[in-house]
């Protein structure tokens, strides 16, 4: 890779998790019925963590509080498609038997609006209040492969070396995480080109895949930390048998055949950077609306801008930071004037830093191919195109 | 920080409009003995009788449609050290701008007995066509807090913290699931400007476009996609007339799909 003459330190790529997440391949699989996921279910609640996992809310999968296997989609996929998202019914009870969710996890460990600290005046002195970091155990239920990949980029960007940020550390540090091995690939996905998915292999407590063909229906169970173990250990479950074990590559082979996209992942880097002017950047600056949809369904982009408010009295500020995007003016607002002022550029920005100053900035591509992106644009640009237009060699 | 020293002058002044933005100064409840504590109301008819002298902030709802107002709000202007447009009639013209795509005197002549009484312009136009403005404040109606925070920040000296971009950061940061993309309905979100926290997608209905155009509208973008989802050319005319046909982006782009 050549070295881009950015400015960013490049960091090397390590593991900045709250604690060392194993393999999947220590202990043998486990066996799980629905009745036994609905006890580790209450058991997760048991010890105090709040349930959040993916229901239907307004004809699309999103995460949200659950308390059981019951508020789950079952029996529900999605078809995804450039800005198109339709569920439809799959003919069987599958409790994760969909793609990809709306909204990554991103809400629950980096949300959209955090006050950093607040401020009064008595008479001519400050008190100053820090916003406390929360203390909510949260469990994960039903993660996928790259969304684990994009939560081991949060996290190497928000803990990284130094004291990184407390906020995302504190939701970050007490997550129970409950991954699924996806038994179907949506429309926009393409993790196996980013080497992301669909097989889940590290950053989880507990890894299941759902053999939603067997009667009764049942999940292979991987636990992945002691954590993991102990909750599976409360709850009844059996020895998996080799057909069961087998019947999981097939399932991912499966997926892996029926990707909705793919992108060619060799040097990027080069391609991106080495094609600025391209007029392709041009043509799909026409197109976007500077809306900002990619950005804020992304499970990897993290940007936030941060504002003083005064109340009416002058006597109370407070300092928040709110998700930002690269297809805002103020975003890139210096004195004067925005530096990038067309929509092409700040679309320019925006791929480049996701699957090529990314490796620079941190040793890994940005991009976990989940095509949210895609799916959630609103005129369904679709990034996979972009690079297929700037690899094609020029017309003419 | 500067303290208060002195409460401050605030005038509400209306012109062609439906009472309901300066009514969202009334609806503040809480934060009213706030504002009575820093603002010193001198000039409100939706509240009490009138005062005169200068002003330190002037909110002007409402848009400039007769001759009388054109030479009204020039005296506000003088008498107003900060002037602040609130709501879609004073930053894009209001619903009365579809005037501006008609014969005005046809109008008149359809809904008066004796039309040549009225004294009215052909246009309607928002403040910032006629006198500089100090900051605009989107919305039919605006926003309540937003609002507040213009006083606020009036007061401190500072910018206003509100949002320039569109509608859809605001919606996906509530988490709502997008109209267009789940439901193929068509949605303004994408060119309209932020502030109202994305309250029609939140209900299931695609963003009408009230707060007008983001600060880098794309509209013939939407359009495309919309007329791909069967949206026919004299609906989207009157999808970007509706509140806010006179601001400029909307405008023009209605203009693309028929007179
Ligand atoms: S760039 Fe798109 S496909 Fe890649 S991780 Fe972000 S949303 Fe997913
Ligand atoms: S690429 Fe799509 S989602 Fe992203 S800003 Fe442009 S139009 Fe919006
Ligand atoms: S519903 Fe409308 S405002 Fe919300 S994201 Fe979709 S296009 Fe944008
Ligand atoms: S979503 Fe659009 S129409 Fe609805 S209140 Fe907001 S700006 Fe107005």
């Amino acid at each position: 890779m050549q070295a881009y003459p950015g400015l960013y330190p490049v960091a090397p790529p390590q593991s900045a998790g709250p604690e060392p997440l194993m393999t999947s391949a220590l202990a043998p699989p486990q066996v799980l019925t629905h009745a036994g996921f609905d006890a580790l279910l209450a058991e997760l609640k048991r010890s105090g963590h709040r349930l959040l996992g993916p229901i239907v809310r307004d004809d699309v999968v999103v995460y949200d509080d659950i308390e059981s296997t019951a508020d789950l989609p079952r029996g529900w996929t999605d078809v995804q498609d450039g800005g198109h998202y339709r569920l439809q019914r799959r003919g069987d009870d599958a409790l994760f038997g969909y793609a990809v969710s709306a909204q990554s996890w991103k809400p629950f460990l980096h949300p959209p609006g955090q006050r950093l600290w607040s401020a009064r005046m008595r008479g001519d002195a400050v008190q100053i209040q820090p916003e406390p970091p929360p203390s909510e155990r949260m469990a994960f239920v039903g993660a996928r492969a790259c969304e684990l990949h994009a939560i081991a980029l949060m996290d190497r960007a928000l803990l990284g070396t130094g004291p990184g940020d407390p906020y995302y550390r504190a939701r970050r540090a007490q997550v129970f995480i409950i991954a699924v091995n996806c038994s179907v690939a949506g429309g926009t996905c393409f993790c196996d080109s980013m080497h992301a998915g669909p097989q889940v292999t590290a950053g989880f407590d507990l890894a299941l895949t759902e053999l939603s063909d067997q009667s009764p229906p049942v999940f292979l169970v991987h636990s992945g930390t002691t954590a993991g173990s102990a909750v599976l250990a409360a709850v009844p479950s059996a020895p998996a048998n080799a057909a069961q074990i087998a019947a999981e590559q097939t399932i991912l082979a499966h997926t892996r055949a029926s990707m909705g996209r793919k992108i060619s992942s060799t040097n990027l880097h080069d391609l991106l950077l080495g094609n600025l002017q391209h007029p392709s950047w041009t043509e799909v600056g026409e197109r976007c609306l500077a809306c900002g949809n990619c950005t804020m369904v992304c499970p990897t982009c993290m940007c936030t801008s941060v504002a003083d408010v005064s109340d009416l009295s002058g006597e109370r500020i407070s300092r928040s930071r709110r998700w930002d995007s690269c297809y805002t003016s103020e975003f890139s607002y210096l004195h004067g004037g925005s530096v990038r002022h067309s929509t092409a550029a700040r679309y320019r920005q925006w791929l480049t830093h996701k699957l090529a100053t990314w490796h620079d900035q941190y040793g890994s591509s940005g991009c976990v191919g989940c095509g949210r992106c895609i799916t959630w644009c609103p005129v369904g640009i679709d990034l996979t195109e972009q690079v297929r237009a700037i690899a094609a060699p020029p017309a003419g | 920080m500067r303290t208060v020293t002195r409460k401050s002058r605030l005038a509400v002044w209306k012109f062609a409009s439906c009472d309901g933005c300066q009514l969202t100064l009334l609806d503040c409840e809480d934060d009213l003995l706030a504002l009575a504590a820093t603002v010193e109301i001198a000039y409100f008819p939706e509240a009490g009788p009138m005062n005169s002298g200068h002003y330190d902030v002037s909110l002007v709802e409402g848009s400039i449609s007769t001759p009388a107002a054109l030479e009204h709000i020039r005296a506000i202007r003088r008498r107003s050290t900060h002037l602040v447009a609130i709501g879609a009639c004073a930053t894009a013209g209001g619903i009365q701008a579809l005037r501006n795509f008609a014969d005005a005197a046809e109008f008149a002549a359809a809904v008066y007995p004796q039309p040549e009484y009225l004294r009215t312009l052909a246009t309607s136009t928002p403040i910032a066509e006629h006198v500089p403005v100090d900051f605009e404040l989107r919305g039919c109606p605006i926003d309540k807090q937003a609002l507040l925070e213009v006083l606020a920040a009036l007061q401190a000296g500072r910018q206003p913290v509100l949002p320039h971009h569109s509608v859809c950061i605001e919606c996906k940061a509530r988490s709502s699931a997008c109209v267009m993309v789940s439901r193929g309905s068509a949605c303004l979100g994408p060119v309209t400007q932020a502030g109202c926290g994305a309250l029609c997608p939140a209900y299931g209905r695609g963003c009408y476009g009230c707060y007008g155009p983001q600060e880098a509208p794309n509209p013939a973008a939407l359009s495309a996609r919309l007329g791909a989802l069967g949206v026919g050319a004299q609906t989207m005319r009157r999808l970007y007339r509706t509140f806010t046909a006179e601001a400029a982006a909307f405008r023009a782009e209605s203009e693309r799909h028929g007179a």
